[in-house]
């Protein structure tokens, strides 16, 4: 019986895979045949573009992969500090829609409500309207601290730049020297992150609640105060049950990701959407955004997966 | 043997004998009673969709003439709005017949990409467009500047191209939405935004909260000729798109216009003559009839009569002609003999 559902899984796979190689036959086919050049050649070739902000120093004469991997960068760099951030304002949230106290349920309820029910990307729009439109002028910064100024270029501190470490300080259009957080950057981080916290608060809520009421009320029968029969005995238990959901908030945070090129932040899609104008290479540039996302998708949920078996197996005593 | 000796000779003779072969593309068009026009999303003066729906502008009204050419009637357009992203597939893939839809014409796309560019309908250049209030007069002052640009065009290439010439480092802020990219502009983000003139001219015209505080740079980055391509493979629709152009400029060089189509037909003029069908059959070469030039200058105008309405003097544009008058009028318009 099992052998043969082996077979059955094996035959299935081939023929999966079989489809996609005789898509990908026909499709290099034609394009040959209707004069298309195609192939990944274009990608050692020198990219003919610049990227606004970069953690690499990529140059229109670098090569067009190199701009590829300082787009993932650039996402990464906004998913992660924005998938920290998301749980910590989840997690705030979440107990908020618990709290006793009214008003803290009420302000907490609210936001995860209208943050679910409008489109992230409305969200991203109208945080960046909001950001550039109120910030001042960037000759006219805002000095925050010594060395730290904010303005619609962004929000620059001392930071090591090509002279060593820098101060930032006014210069020709607005602000020189440190490093700077754009505010397509500081939108990304604020939108992404506010945006899947009200889930995870949601779900957050969802796995105390399903808790057995027994386990609240012995605790309490014990002489436990509320605050350390949530800590010490809810909490632990309701994270078990959570984590599986959040981990997938988490990961759809890293796919929202891909709306940065909306207000103008240069992720890998905005730098695959710029190689396919200039290169006309549109199955290419799209087979590779797709490949990035499914194998980092992919190997966060391994990481995921190994996490709850983890958790299911090591129980403290 | 002798078989294939005989469809040679069919083959020879058919060629001397037959009129010209009209294409797949042209059968295709005639048996669906529709050309496909690829257009863009909206760019004003270009094609763009009015408040009724209608498409108008200079693209548009090219394929209006070409459908007017092959099918008698230039309302017998389907416009298929593409992005820039969609563009190039939309055309290999057989979704339109003509790509009209402000395309520069390069190396790369004409070679590599499956198609071929007809003929120029639009000389642009990329420039400038900043505020007053940096005092910045030439391009050359924008060193260490934030610039914003919309993407999928040839602009950020021009502008890597131009900045790294000058030995400038400046800042890209790279958006995919046009409303986005001018939001962005204007809220100050940037201290530049950059695309092609004609429509620097509009945006500083008509969107910009006042247009007095914002100024076009006095330098054009680049040569962009702007015109509709075609799929590969399909030499007779290539020519009836390239002729049709040419026609509408020839038309402006020869006086005739749209109101003087039907008085000009008993000109004797040869050249106005074999234009309008009278004398010479010209249309019979491209596998078309013989009144295939009038029909379009009919419907849409000769070429300085769509650069006016479109862009140019009667338009909110206001475009000059500048590079886009005939050649003998200062312009670099040349139409290649009609005969």
């Amino acid at each position: 019986m099992r052998a043969a559902s082996r077979v059955a899984q094996a035959l299935i796979l081939a023929a999966v895979v079989g489809l996609f190689v005789l898509l990908a036959v026909t499709t290099a086919g034609h394009l040959e045949q209707r004069g298309i050049r195609s192939g990944f050649d274009f990608l050692l070739e020198p990219a003919g573009f610049s990227l606004g902000e970069s953690m690499l120093p990529v140059d229109a004469g670098d090569s067009t992969l190199l701009a590829f991997v300082a787009g993932l960068l650039n996402t990464l760099r906004a998913a992660l500090p924005g998938a920290a951030l998301a749980l910590g304002i989840g997690i705030l949230a979440g107990f908020g829609r618990l709290a006793d106290n009214p008003l803290v349920r009420g302000l907490a309820s609210a936001y995860v409500n209208a943050f679910r029910n409008i489109p992230l990307l409305l969200q991203l729009l109208a945080w960046y309207f909001i950001l550039t439109d109120l910030l001042p002028a960037a000759d006219a910064a805002m000095h925050l601290a010594p060395g730290v100024f904010l303005s619609k270029s962004g929000l620059s501190v001392p930071w090591w730049g090509e002279t060593g470490f820098e101060i930032p300080e006014p210069g020709g259009f607005g602000i020189d020297g440190g490093a700077r957080l754009t505010p397509e950057y500081l939108t990304m981080l604020i939108g992404l992150a506010l945006y899947s916290a009200a889930y995870i608060a949601e779900t957050l809520r969802a796995a105390v609640l399903a808790l057995p009421p027994g386990q609240r009320l012995a605790a309490l029968a014990l002489g436990m105060s509320p605050r350390r029969a949530f800590i010490d005995v809810l909490l632990p238990q309701a994270w078990r049950a959570a984590l599986p959901p959040v981990t997938s908030q988490l990961l759809n945070l890293f796919k929202n990701a891909s709306l940065a090129v909306a207000i103008g932040y240069p992720d890998l899609v905005s730098v695959a959407g710029t190689s396919l104008n200039q290169t006309g290479r549109a199955i290419e540039c799209l087979v590779i955004v797709i490949a990035v996302y499914l194998l980092l998708s992919l190997g966060a949920a391994a990481i995921s997966h190994r996490l709850e078996q983890r958790n299911l197996k090591g129980r403290p005593a | 043997m002798s078989r294939i000796h005989a469809l040679t000779i069919a083959a020879a003779l058919a060629a001397f004998t037959a009129p010209a072969h009209a294409g797949k593309t042209l059968d295709g068009i005639k048996s669906r009673g529709q050309l496909a026009c690829g257009v863009s999303t909206g760019v004003i003066g270009f094609s763009a969709a009015d408040s009724q729906g209608q498409w108008r502008g200079l693209d548009v009204d090219v394929c209006r003439a070409i459908a007017a050419a092959v099918l008698g009637d230039a309302n017998k357009v389907r416009w298929v709005p593409l992005s820039s992203q969609q563009r190039f597939t939309a055309l290999q893939s057989g979704e339109v017949d003509i790509l009209s839809r402000n395309t520069t014409w390069s190396l790369t796309r004409d070679a590599a990409l499956g198609l071929h560019f007809t003929a120029v309908s639009y000389y642009d250049g990329q420039g400038f467009l900043v505020s007053k209030k940096t005092r910045v007069t030439s391009a050359k002052q924008l060193k260490n500047a934030e610039i914003c640009v919309q993407s999928g065009t040839t602009t950020e290439k021009n502008l890597s191209d131009y900045f790294r010439a000058q030995g400038i480092k400046v800042k890209p802020v790279v958006f995919d939405k046009f409303e986005a990219s001018i939001k962005a502009f204007f809220s100050g983000r940037c201290q530049a935004y950059t695309t092609d003139a004609s429509a620097l001219a509009f945006i500083r015209a008509k969107e910009a909260p006042n247009p007095d505080d914002y100024v076009v740079l006095p330098e054009i980055i680049s040569k962009e000729p702007l015109g509709p391509a075609v799929r590969r493979g399909d030499d007779e629709w290539f020519a009836i798109v390239k002729w049709t152009i040419n026609a509408l400029i020839e038309a402006e060089e020869l006086g005739i216009t749209q109101g003087k189509v039907d008085a000009l037909k008993g000109s004797p003029d040869p050249s106005v003559q074999r234009f309008l069908g009278v004398g010479e059959d010209l249309g019979k070469s491209l596998g078309l009839d013989r009144e295939w030039a009038a029909r379009a200058v009919k419907a849409v105008g000769n070429y300085g009569e769509i650069f006016n309405r479109n862009v140019g003097a009667d338009s909110p544009l206001k475009l000059p002609r500048g590079l886009n008058a005939q050649w003998n009028k200062g312009g670099i318009l040349y139409s290649l003999p009609l005969r």
